[in-house]
């Protein structure tokens, strides 16, 4: 076995570890902050597959972002739950009925991964072949943001949706309202020092992010994402209160980005000839003033998803 | 033995593991993760076809690698709800779990809404 065999192998088997002690340990704050760590070190998975941009989301999401949402409801759970562990524990039956099962749908899965397609399917000279066409030296931005710009459009509604429902959430009475708590600052905590330090530093790797994205991996949606979670330390160690989320200002930053992506697909209908389509070179700065307003727009949905529905009246 | 065949064994075992979660942990934030860890082992799949579409240059087809991350962020969304509808339950109920459909015939009747 080679060196980075011999790596890959101890980095899998560490991650399937702590995803069984995701799934099986005793409370669910261990379980959260197993699952944070299983997001990270599937980061690092990903920048084995040779995936560095899905590495970047992967890590910022999937290890930040979920990580601070759970953990705000696992805390929130522990207080609000009158009987702390369900009573109900399933049956030995059902236990190992689930585990055959599973076992044979993880062997299936296996199965196909040891019988590789040959040859093996790709579209990576398709995607090389048309990047100059779209002025961009990343190909992941190229699929993101041209070939395939329209699951990303789809991609923001979904955002844009999974906002309106937590926000229905709520209670009549607090409709439009600021969500959740407001949290007190505590000057001595290292949470306030942290959340006066890290945003300046968040922010430009955000932007540096999103400008390099074109070329090298990054984009809109890892800097977005790190934005967010500069906002979210910010918004938790009381520097900032959430805003109210029937301001007009909020509302048009959450719908700046996905309002521009569609102004600039149906113009695609005049300019170009089809939806979504850009005139001949001008696809990059047309993709680089997407990315802009949709990155704020991520950032401050994230934001908000984790912040929760409304949990105070608006002020009148 | 390739690592992309190696990491795909891992994905495969992935989707076992949050499988079993999702099924037998009645606590509906347990299965909140447990189906994050399967959908973390199905992107994971998705990254070994990547993998082994590698040509013209590219360590990877970057069609399904951006495909995965579309997907990452969709999951996020869909847990934020699930995870803002949990939070509601609990705040209602005082109960994280569902009760079971049919309950065993000691415990007391369900009651007609």
């Amino acid at each position: 076995m080679t060196p980075p065999l011999a790596l890959d192998a101890g980095l899998a088997v560490l991650v399937l570890a702590v995803a069984a002690s995701t799934i099986a340990a005793r409370g669910t704050f261990a379980s959260v902050i197993g699952f944070v760590t299983y997001g990270l070190l599937l980061a690092l998975a990903w920048v084995r597959l040779s995936a560095v941009d899905v590495a970047l989301t992967e890590a910022a999401i999937g290890g930040g972002v979920t990580g601070v949402l759970l953990l705000t409801a696992s805390a929130r759970l522990r207080r609000a739950e009158k009987s702390p562990a369900p009573a109900e524990h399933p049956g030995l039956v059902l236990r190992v009925t689930a585990a055959i099962l599973s076992t044979l749908v993880a062997a299936g899965l296996a199965a196909v991964v040891l019988m590789p397609a040959s040859p093996v399917p790709t579209l990576a000279p398709a995607a090389m072949a048309n990047l100059p066409a779209t002025g961009l030296g990343n190909p992941v931005a190229a699929v993101l943001l041209a070939y395939r710009a329209w699951d990303t459009l789809l991609e923001k509604v979904v955002l844009l949706l999974a906002l309106l429902g937590v926000w229905s959430l709520a209670p009549d009475l607090l409709w439009g309202g600021r969500p959740g708590p407001r949290h007190l600052v505590r000057q001595e905590s290292p949470l306030t020092l942290l959340a006066q330090f890290l945003p300046p530093v968040g922010i430009v790797v955000s932007i540096y992010l999103v400008w390099n994205g074109a070329t090298a991996p990054g984009g809109a949606f890892p800097g977005g994402t790190i934005l967010a979670a500069m906002w979210i330390l910010v918004m938790q160690a009381g520097l900032a209160d959430a805003p109210a989320v029937g301001s007009r200002t909020l509302r048009i930053v959450l719908v700046a980005g996905a309002a521009l992506f569609l102004a600039v697909g149906l113009a695609g209908f005049v300019v170009a000839d089809a939806f979504l389509a850009y005139p001949a070179g001008y696809a990059k700065p047309l993709i680089v003033a997407i990315e802009i307003p949709l990155t704020l727009s991520i950032a401050a949905t994230l934001g908000l998803l984790v912040a929760g529905p409304p949990a105070r009246a608006p002020e009148a | 033995m390739t690592s992309a065949t190696l990491y795909g064994l891992m994905g495969a075992g992935l989707v076992g593991l949050g499988l079993y979660g999702l099924v037998v942990y009645p606590h509906a934030l347990r299965k909140i993760l447990a189906f994050n860890v399967l959908g973390g082992g199905v992107f994971l799949l998705f990254g070994v076809i990547a993998r082994r579409g590698a040509s013209s240059g590219l360590g990877g087809d970057p069609v399904p690698q951006a495909l995965v991350i579309t997907g990452i962020v969709v999951a996020f969304s869909a847990t934020a709800l699930a995870v803002a509808l949990v939070v509601r339950l609990v705040e209602e109920t005082g109960m994280a779990a569902l009760p079971s459909d049919d309950p065993p015939a000691e415990r007391a009747p369900r009651t007609e809404p």
